[in-house]
């Protein structure tokens, strides 16, 4: 047995470990470990101190195990709970305040106003965005290159730079603080063009040229054959426009900014926030929470297409 | 063009004899599929990048109507010399560059690094439960840059986390206002050897660009590299994800050639891995100078009346230039747009220049 122990451990696909190497994983694994935390706890935070009165959060943010009872924020004559009424230790009783408070300000109306306009965006990019790329990847027609470093170019357009002219612009064009201002400005993006050229040069062209063979159009072959064919980048393009949309803050603020039933979620928080210095905590936090929850539930189901479609921005490099 | 290819074509090959009408259909439908994001781009990207060249030359601040005849003068380069040669606005341009620089230079690196070890971590045959962390990693950028500088605003606030943890690690800490601190790293660090702006000689008063040469090096506020933090904290999960499966896509024989050939762990990472891995590194720190020279929505939340001259960010210069203060001013905001536009491109053919983008497509 001893004798045979050395050649076996040779013999394993797994190198024999050095101590050196083991030290090495234990601590590369303390580091992802300690940094997965640091990722993490926030949030987990986050969530638990929405459940806070507003002097609890400040005073006693650490507790994070809630209770089975929720109590109110006021005691029966009105006055505001002290931290130490509503934390002990790592425990805390969860009140629905925060939640309650962010319903009255106009946080379903913010709510709507992100859903409705991340829909119509992203329904749109995916069409306009599609075409675009089907016509430059596979089309032939003239101006063809013109338009494809236009669009390369336009790709290097930093954000910031267009935040006054589109305000001039939209507001000449009396689209300042509308919701077809934001739809028709954000309607296409350089990026999505791109993505969608690149995936349909890498579908082979031999399907399309049969169906051409058969009499069918352009337009058809586009719609019933390499649309379908396409899904994956179509994911990939529909999670990012989405999650674009439903976190974009700058564009709201220039093009919504002027009306706060138009707002989005993230411009309303900057709202829930208050004036001055005096950050309303179990306001803000309530709202971060009620944000995110979306996209995390999106997240969550849609994991793999979020990574994938990551991956083809990494090929584009 | 197409006339003189079609009739080639059609006196070539019998099967080929719809061309000519087939062509012209292409021409219609390639135009057709482009031309709603054509309108888009051209209206909404091009023509303002045009109308912020043209308004930095004038002196309209933005309140005349622009259809009055005598809504605005050109000016020339007047706005670029009240902000960026010698005019009154230097000081607050050039303290917006510094605090933009520090930050770029302070997040890009870091977060790079960061990300390329835990993907390299990641990607090791032995580690299990590699969806979760890719999962964690990943997450704190899938919500809004608001939300995650709340979440900041929150955790660095008076009684918030980060005091409360640092006081139970060090009963004698004195909690510190995160937020609200102007002093810079470098002055804090040279403060603790001894070395203050009036002992540090006669170049730490001299001016330079509109600041002092001590200003210039006193490095990022307490508040700024928060905020900095913040960045990192938000974007090294997207960027280990991106070189996860830039890694996930060398394959294997690679590796096992080279243990055969004898190299340690080390010696394939420096000689295998790295450069395998310096297309990925190009693009990941693209997208880092580009997304770190506009911050813009952190600053927005994070920043208070007392911490303004050192985490106003020449982004953030350009929006409260245009509507906020006591005199807004597009026209001048205009030109600090552009100017900031000359930055991002000289940055980035820069970094292809050190980094090395030849091998990437764009």
């Amino acid at each position: 047995m001893t004798t045979t122990a050395p050649s076996l451990a040779a013999q394993a696909t797994i190198p024999t470990r050095s101590p050196l190497s083991i030290i090495l994983s234990v601590l590369a694994i303390a580091f992802l470990a300690a940094f997965a935390i640091i990722q993490i706890a926030p949030f987990i935070l986050t969530v638990a101190n929405s459940f806070k009165c507003d002097a609890a959060v400040e005073n006693r943010p650490m507790a994070f195990i809630p209770r089975l009872e929720t109590i109110s924020c006021r005691d029966a004559e009105g006055r505001f709970i002290l931290p130490d009424q509503q934390v002990d230790g790592l425990f805390f009783s969860p009140s629905l305040d925060g939640y309650r408070g962010i319903l009255v300000n106009q946080l379903p109306r913010w709510a709507f106003n992100t859903l409705f306009l991340s829909v119509v965006v992203t329904v749109l990019r995916v069409i306009f965005n599609s075409m675009a790329g089907y016509a430059l990847a596979r089309l032939r027609f003239p101006g063809k290159r013109v338009i494809f470093f236009v669009v390369l170019g336009v790709l290097m357009i930093p954000g910031v730079v267009l935040l006054i002219p589109r305000f001039l612009l939209l507001k000449e064009l009396g689209l300042l603080n509308t919701y077809h201002g934001y739809i028709i400005t954000l309607a296409s993006d350089a990026f999505g063009i791109l993505l969608m050229k690149q995936f349909f040069e890498s579908i082979p062209g031999e399907i399309e040229e049969a169906a051409m063979v058969d009499g069918a159009s352009r337009v058809v072959i586009f719609w019933r054959i390499v649309l379908p064919m396409a899904t994956p980048a179509l994911t990939a393009l529909t999670i990012f426009s989405f999650q674009g949309n439903w976190n974009n803050f700058m564009d709201a603020l220039i093009i919504l900014g002027g009306n706060t039933e138009l707002y989005n979620l993230p411009l309303g928080l900057t709202v829930l926030r208050g004036s001055g210095q005096d950050v309303q905590y179990d306001l803000v936090l309530a709202g971060s929470v009620v944000t995110t929850l979306p996209m995390a539930l999106i997240f969550f189901f849609f994991q793999r297409y979020f990574v994938e479609g990551i991956s083809y921005t990494g090929l584009k490099g | 063009m197409a006339n003189s290819a079609a009739l080639d074509l059609s006196s070539a090959d019998k099967p080929k004899r719809s061309w000519p009408k087939f062509l012209q259909g292409e021409t219609l439908v390639g135009w057709s599929f482009l031309t709603p994001s054509v309108i888009i781009l051209f209206v909404f990207l091009i023509l303002p990048l045009l109308m912020a060249f043209y308004f930095s030359f004038t002196n309209w601040s933005g309140t005349r109507p622009l259809d009055q005849p005598d809504a605005y003068q050109f000016v020339g380069f007047d706005n670029y010399q009240r902000w960026i040669i010698d005019g009154r606005r230097t000081d607050d341009f050039y303290r917006a560059v510094r605090n933009t620089l520090y930050y770029v230079l302070g997040v890009v690196p870091v977060q790079t690094v960061i990300a390329l070890v835990l993907a390299v971590i990641v990607n090791q045959r032995w580690l299990r439960y590699k969806g979760f962390f890719r999962t964690a990693f990943y997450f704190p950028s899938i919500t809004s840059s608001i939300v995650v500088s709340f979440i900041f605003l929150f955790l660095f606030s008076a009684g918030g986390p980060i005091n409360t943890l640092l006081q139970v690690l060090n009963p004698s800490y004195q909690p510190i206002a995160w937020t609200g601190n102007n002093d810079g790293l470098i002055h804090l660090l040279l403060g603790g050897l001894g070395i203050t702006r009036d002992t540090a000689g006669e170049w730490a008063q001299a001016r330079i660009l509109g600041l002092r040469a001590w200003d210039w090096i006193a490095g990022p506020s307490v508040a700024l590299s928060t905020i900095m933090a913040l960045a990192v904290w938000t974007t090294t999960g997207t960027l280990m994800v991106i070189y996860l499966s830039a890694l996930q896509g060398i394959p294997s024989s690679v590796y096992e050639a080279a243990e055969v050939d004898g190299a340690t762990g080390w010696a394939q990472f420096r000689y295998i891995t790295l450069p395998l891995l310096k297309p990925t590194t190009f693009f990941v720190i693209t997208l880092g100078l580009i997304g770190t020279f506009q911050v813009f929505d952190q600053i927005y939340v994070l920043q208070n009346d007392t911490t303004a001259r050192t985490t106003t960010s020449v982004a953030y210069l350009v929006y409260t230039t245009a509507f906020r203060g006591t005199s807004p001013n597009l026209a001048e905001a205009s030109a600090i747009a552009v100017v900031l536009f000359v930055i991002i491109f000289i940055a980035t053919l820069l970094q292809r220049r050190f980094v090395g983008g030849d091998q990437a497509e764009y």
